[in-house]
Order: structure tokens, then sequence, then C-alpha cells
């Protein structure tokens, strides 16, 4: 139900994740915030069962902040994403998994580049370009196939994003009007216009 | 009395835990720290103790980071201090994973302190050889500055010494701490290092001075930072001197 979108350019990650917080067939929420800062230049979009979301996000987000305390410098994106695949994979085969699928975004300041990891509930993870979770995820990595270029400025990425949820909202059953968008690049994270159906009619 | 002072779960007849005194001597062996509270800042600055020839200077960390806007320094065994520090950081992680809010300093030092407590109080164990400074900022931007003992108690300061010779740089801060002395940022630091330089080797190397602001950025001095204040102190402590000098010598006349 719920549509996590992420793409990583030649100096920048954009992700985007829808705000519906629904259950059954009541909207709860339009404008939740899915994303999870976990170190200055690091985010955390999660979807899946909710309670277990917001519990394992916070948790990792504390984790990786002890270990900024305990040794003076932050995780880098891949040494994050690959504890944070580990917390998943150990907790799968016991009484408690976490049924989590997620985007981690980053920026590598030693390397210089950003980057992408996308993990799934059973602590499957892969590095790539672009990736999106949910059953829009059907919909825009195809149109990603086909449009996405890595050398894109931020105002092309977002119209890349636009059309990927105009894409979404056309053709999944379910509504969901409102994507939060965020950007990570070297100067940390900001946020960009929440792409929702003023945006959508004005980008048309 | 040399029967109760063993254990540590002995009271001495006349109402002493002896095992804790001596940790408070072990205390009073470790190099000088010390603490000041100002307006809009807060200065920690340790002794640096002279490393041997062939050893790497720069691992030998007096000053540590808590969390975000908590620091602390300490004197006393520093392994002991290793442990301690170990699970007052998990505790201020964990504070904000239950709560969602970042510990206050009186939170962290009251939790740092009943460590402490338990290991005055259990068998087998011997107390903690180190008294803390945690410093640092609430979150409604208040400073303040905490000191722990080996004992489990914590009082809140605006100034205070701990380690070796902690009573005369205390002496000073008494005579010396005023609520003007401290408005700014440079005259806190000035307060904190002219302190320290009561009892320490004079010189920048000898110093190592950490200080946190409002918006809890942490900034560890420069040595030639910290040598240019101490050639200020320098001057002023001749100048006084000098006029000292010239008063006598004109009442002498």
């Amino acid at each position: 139900m719920e549509c996590l979108i992420g793409m990583q350019f030649d100096d920048f990650v954009m992700v985007a994740a829808d705000q519906t917080n629904a259950r059954s067939i009541m909207v709860m929420k339009s404008d939740q915030d899915k994303f999870c800062q976990l170190s200055d230049k690091l985010v955390m979009a999660v979807s899946g069962e909710s309670g277990d979301t917001t519990q394992f996000a916070e948790f990792i987000a504390r984790n990786i902040q002890l270990y900024k305390m305990r040794n003076g410098y932050e995780l880098s994106p891949t040494a994050a994403a690959n504890y944070t695949r580990r917390q998943l994979a150990d907790y799968l085969r016991s009484r408690t998994p976490y049924q989590v699928n997620l985007l981690l975004a980053g920026f590598d300041e030693e390397s210089g580049k950003p980057e992408l990891y996308m993990m799934d509930y059973l602590a499957s993870m892969i590095k790539t370009k672009y990736a999106a979770h949910g059953y829009g995820g059907f919909f825009t990595t195809a149109l990603m196939d086909c449009h996405y270029r890595s050398n894109m400025t931020r105002q092309q990425a977002y119209n890349l994003m636009i059309e990927c949820v105009k894409e979404v909202q056309k053709r999944l059953v379910i509504n969901l009007p409102n994507f939060a968008v965020l950007v990570i690049d070297k100067e940390g994270v900001s946020r960009m216009d929440t792409i929702n159906p003023t945006v959508i009619a004005n980008a048309a | 009395m040399s029967g109760y002072d063993r254990a540590i779960t002995m009271f001495s007849p006349d109402g002493h835990l002896f095992q804790v005194e001596y940790a408070q001597e072990a205390v009073k062996k470790g190099s000088t720290a010390v603490g000041v509270r100002g307006n809009n800042v807060v200065v920690l600055g340790v002794e640096k103790k002279a490393v041997a020839k062939l050893q790497e200077d720069r691992t030998v960390r007096k000053i540590c980071q808590l969390d975000d806007h908590v620091l602390m320094a300490f004197a006393g065994l520093t392994a002991d201090a290793r442990v301690l520090i170990k699970q007052a950081r998990v505790e201020c992680q964990s504070h904000k994973l239950t709560v969602e809010d970042p510990v206050t300093l009186e939170y962290i030092t009251r939790y740092v302190a009943s460590l402490k407590q338990r290991y005055t109080q259990s068998n087998g164990r011997r107390p903690f050889g180190i008294s803390c400074l945690i410093t640092g900022f609430d979150n409604d931007k208040t400073p303040r500055l905490y000191q722990t003992d080996p004992s489990g108690t914590y009082h809140e300061w605006k100034a205070n010494a701990i380690g070796r010779n902690a009573k005369t740089v205390r002496e000073f801060l008494e005579k010396n701490y005023t609520p003007e002395n401290v408005a700014t940022e440079e005259q806190t630091v000035k307060l904190a290092i002219k302190a320290l330089l009561e009892v320490v080797q004079s010189g920048g190397k000898n110093l190592e001075v950490a200080i946190m602001r409002e918006d809890s950025k942490l900034s560890m001095l420069e040595v030639s930072e910290i040598e240019k204040v101490v050639a200020v102190v320098e001057k002023e402590k001749e100048e006084e001197a000098a006029t000292k000098k010239k008063e006598s010598k004109s009442e002498s006349k």
C-alpha cells in the first residue's frame, strides 16, 4: 500500500515516500513523514508493518548515534546499511522479526559519492541506482528504466519523481495523494516541495 | 581501624566507609580538571600529563563527549572512567529512544552517580576511583555543571576543580568567579585557563580545553589558541606583580 521511491544521481540522492497512513478502509493521516534521519547525511525511508517501522527506524537511528559517540566519527552509508541489514537478518529468525521494507540513502564523505541501498523484510540488500518499494514500484521501476540518467540536475530529478508519482496515482487502485521528497548531498539533507495534487497540476 | 578498611561493605565504628575514602584519595592523584559554567558557554579544562617520548600524544583523551550536548572530564583511574563513559553513552541514547528527548544534565549525572553508588554497596566490587565533571546544556539552553565523586553523591556547581591540587584551583575560583567574569565566552575560557595555570606548568601543550556552546557545538581549542590566552594571563600576572612592587616601594618610602 505504501510506496517508497529512491534514485541516486552523480552528486545527490533523491528519495520520495508517500504520506498516507491508513488502516483497512480508514485513512488516518495524509501528511505522515516516513523518513528517519540516522545521521547528518544518512536517511532511511521505511514502510511495512505499522509500529515495526517506527520501532526499527528509531532503534537503528539511536545505535548509529551511539557509534558516533563511542568512536568520534559517523558510520559511512555502506557500514550503516550493512549494520541495518544485519539487524534485520538477526531478528528474522527470532520470535519477533521486523516486517519493514526500507530505502537507505546517504552521502559518503570519504568517497564524495551518494549511495542508495534497498532492503526488504527478508534482509536482502542491494546497492542500486534506483529502487522502489510497494505496489507503486511495479509502475515506477519501468518509468525509471526509461527516463533515468545519472547526470540529471535536481530539477530534472524532481520532474522525473513527479512523473513516477503521476503514474502511481493513475494506475494504483489505492489513493496516494501526497509524496514527501528528500535530497541528500554533500551539504546534508534538504527537503523539496511535497508532491501533492497542486504540484502535479502545475507540472502538467 | 585496620580491620574495617578491607571490605567495601563494612562500616567502621565511627561511621566511615574506608574503601570509598581511599577511592577519593585515588582521585586526588589524578591530573587536575576544571569546569566553569559561563553565561552561554561551558568550559572544561584538563591538565595534560606529560607523555613518554615514544608515546602518541593524541591517544590520551580526558575530555569525552557523552552525547551531542553533554561533555565529561574526569580525574582518577582512567580505566574506571572508560567503563562509566561506555554505560553513560548507551544511557544517553537509550533515554532518547524511550522518551524521544535528549537527557538533561541532571538526569545523566544522577545516572552516573547511581552507578557509582551501586559499587559502594555490593560485595566483591570496589568503588570507581574517579570523580567526574559533567557539563553541557539542557534542552532549554541553560548551561549546567555537575560534579560526582566515588561515593555516588553529585552536586551542581558554578565552577569546580577535581584531581591533584583541586583545593588550590577551587580557592582561586572562589576568589575570582563572578557573574561578570563569565559573561562572555572569551572571559569564561580565560578564567578556566587562569585557574588551571595556578597548578599546571605554563604552556599550551600542557592543557586541553573544550568549549561547548548553546547550540551544542563542541570545540576543542587548538594549542595555538590556548597559548594565546596563556600569554595574556601571564602578561596580566606580570603587570599585577609589577604594580604590587611599585606600591610596596612607595609605601616603604
